[in-house]
């Protein structure tokens, strides 16, 4: 699959990551490359195959649903860039 | 003296410290000025001199006690990918500068339970994602080794990069690294060095920055492989906070080698002869076979028929569980913001000023792959092939009890020769990362020079949970091939 200005852009906004329009054509050709390469996974037969789930084989435990973490708001907020009355702080989102 | 003590390997540091010939400090010390005096190899983002020395000084009281740990006042790196509290982690990222984790990784909350001694975090591909080094926000981390008469820069491998030039350039006397796709074995391929990747589960992931989930685990970099055992028990052992992390009990490594392999079924995958492998590569992995089959072990031709489709696999399910894993970087609860005048803005500036190329590029191909109407041909198909690659393995595990290949396809490369091409550097983990997507513990042990007179590696993979029949088969190999070749000392200040 060779990948066009327009679906690069569209990954870019979909994966929150600025690109400058200048660059989407040679981040196109590169991308294009890698995927090309890693399309020889298609002459793979595989039907009637599981995907995987896990690498090794075991099961998901269980444990009592009760709260074991908690209580510590302070060390939550500790490294965030901006915080207000105990909260992380953003750009305003609402007029 | 000095000099001295950063000769030691771990075991020989730890009866030392126990007949009272040196105390920790003196240990930790020695280390310390190595770690000075190396500022060429960029091997560490932060080296922890006050931390190290309180460290020792607590060993040294509890040995004084008589409550020394298995890996009491032994000093170690750590690669900065492993959270650690009140201590910056940085992942190698710039998106992570200025984070100081609240809390300790599972990993390095075991090995500080064990007594090690903590003398820094160590310089790594940023998120681990990187063969070279050469991602790092931090500049690259160098390869104590050079080609004989040339004294141009080698990467140190990666992504562990920083964790195997420090040891290898008698910085630590071990230290921990984490592998997804070959991270941990391909730099103790270029460094001389020995690196392990236990099995999938065997040591929590809980606190360690997140790469691709399915396929990191942590392990230990040592310089012999008595060593790689036991740091890596302590590292390893379950974890309630790590879901993925397996409930069975660690086992002492040490006394699985017993430098026999007499009876041992050695499986040689002809799949891994890759094409363009120099002979020097092929001549090892064949003077590999011979040491074993001369002590004892039977050596049987196995085949792997997928194997030369992990590579591409792994290049769609491990950028596919990044995308997902980095989405919380975002400029609101850790590391860097880049204000933008909308949160949407924000976003965008903060990950695509954060995040170095590599990592961009990660992500894209994850977040195209995982995207709608994709999903099908590329996700669940390499998803399906990662099954197709487990069976090829179990079926070997029919005939034999070990593989043995090369670890890497040639040796340490020049610093820029293969920056520019991701490709060209993705294929440098074609042997080491099929054992990550089948789960299964692997070893990388100093087995040879090439012609140049760089390191070259074989490895040893096993059966999942089986890292006991692993080492016990690196150390006759490692016995064998009586590796004592060291760098000339061009770091040193």
């Amino acid at each position: 699959m060779s990948l066009d200005k327009a679906t690069v852009a569209h990954i870019a906004k979909l994966a929150r990551i600025r690109v400058a329009d200048t660059d989407l054509e040679p981040l196109a050709s590169e991308l294009s490359g890698i995927l090309k390469w890693i399309e020889q996974l298609g002459e793979v037969e595989t039907a009637g195959i599981e995907p995987m789930t896990s690498a090794v084989d075991t099961t998901l435990r269980r444990r009592v649903d009760e709260v074991t973490d908690g209580d510590c708001r302070d060390k939550v907020l500790a490294n965030a860039p901006q915080t207000a009355a105990g909260y992380f702080a953003v750009p305003k989102v609402i007029e | 003296m000095s000099g001295e003590l950063t000769e030691l390997t771990v075991s020989s540091a730890r009866d030392g410290l126990e007949r009272g010939d040196f105390t920790s400090r003196e240990l930790t010390e020695a280390h310390l000025a190595a770690i000075d005096g190396a500022a060429a190899l960029n091997a560490f983002i932060l080296p922890t001199p006050d931390r190290a020395l309180a460290d020792a000084d607590a060993s040294d009281a509890r040995r004084a006690k008589g409550h020394a740990g298995a890996m009491d006042g032994i000093p170690v790196a750590i690669k900065d990918l492993f959270c650690t509290e009140g201590v910056a982690t940085t992942a190698g990222s710039h998106i992570l500068e200025g984070f100081t984790p609240q809390y300790e990784s599972t990993v390095t909350a075991n090995m500080r339970a064990a007594g090690a001694v903590m003398l820094g975090k160590t310089n790594m591909d940023e998120f681990a994602m990187g063969s070279s080094n050469e991602t790092s926000y931090f500049g690259p981390a160098l390869n104590p080794w050079q080609r004989s008469g040339d004294n141009s820069p080698l990467v140190p491998g990666g992504s562990s990069g920083g964790s195997a030039a420090a040891v290898a350039a008698r910085l630590a006397l071990a230290a921990a690294g984490t592998d997804t796709g070959g991270s941990i074995r391909q730099p103790a391929s270029f460094t001389g060095t020995v690196g392990m990747k236990p099995t999938y589960g065997r040591c929590s992931r809980w606190g360690t920055v997140a790469f691709a989930s399915s396929l990191d685990q942590a392990g230990p970099l040592t310089r012999c492989v008595r060593d790689a055992a036991i740091v890596l028990a302590s590292m390893a052992g379950y974890d309630e906070k790590d879901s993925t992390c397996v409930d069975v009990p660690v086992p002492d490594y040490e006394t699985a080698l017993t430098g026999e392999v007499a009876g041992l079924r050695i499986g040689i995958p002809k799949e891994y002869r890759v094409d363009g492998t120099p002979d020097e590569v092929k001549a090892l992995w064949q003077q590999g076979i011979a040491w074993l089959r001369e002590a004892g072990a039977e050596i049987v031709d196995v085949s792997l028929p997928h194997t030369r489709y992990a590579l591409p696999a792994y290049y769609i399910v491990a950028p596919a569980e990044a995308s997902s894993n980095l989405a919380r970087y975002d400029g609101v609860r850790y590391g860097l913001r880049v204000p933008g005048e909308t949160l949407e803005e924000m976003y965008e500036r903060t990950r695509a000023e954060g995040f170095g190329v590599e990592v961009r590029r990660r992500v894209f191909i994850g977040t195209y792959v995982l995207s709608a109407g994709y999903y099908d041909a590329y996700y669940l198909q390499a998803q399906k092939v990662r099954t197709l690659i487990k069976q090829d393995f179990a079926a070997a595990w029919e005939k034999v009890d070990a593989l043995l290949t090369p670890t890497t396809p040639t040796a340490a490369f020049g610093v820029g020769d293969r920056i520019d091409d991701p490709v060209a550097m993705y294929l440098n983990d074609i042997l080491t990362v099929p054992a990550n997507m089948a789960g299964l513990p692997g070893i990388s042990v100093p087995a040879g020079l090439s012609e140049e007179g760089l390191p070259l590696g074989l490895q040893v993979v096993g059966r999942a949970f089986d890292e006991e029949t692993v080492l016990r088969v690196a150390h006759v190999l490692e016995r064998a091939a009586a590796f004592d070749a060291r760098p000339e000392p061009w770091w040193m200040s």
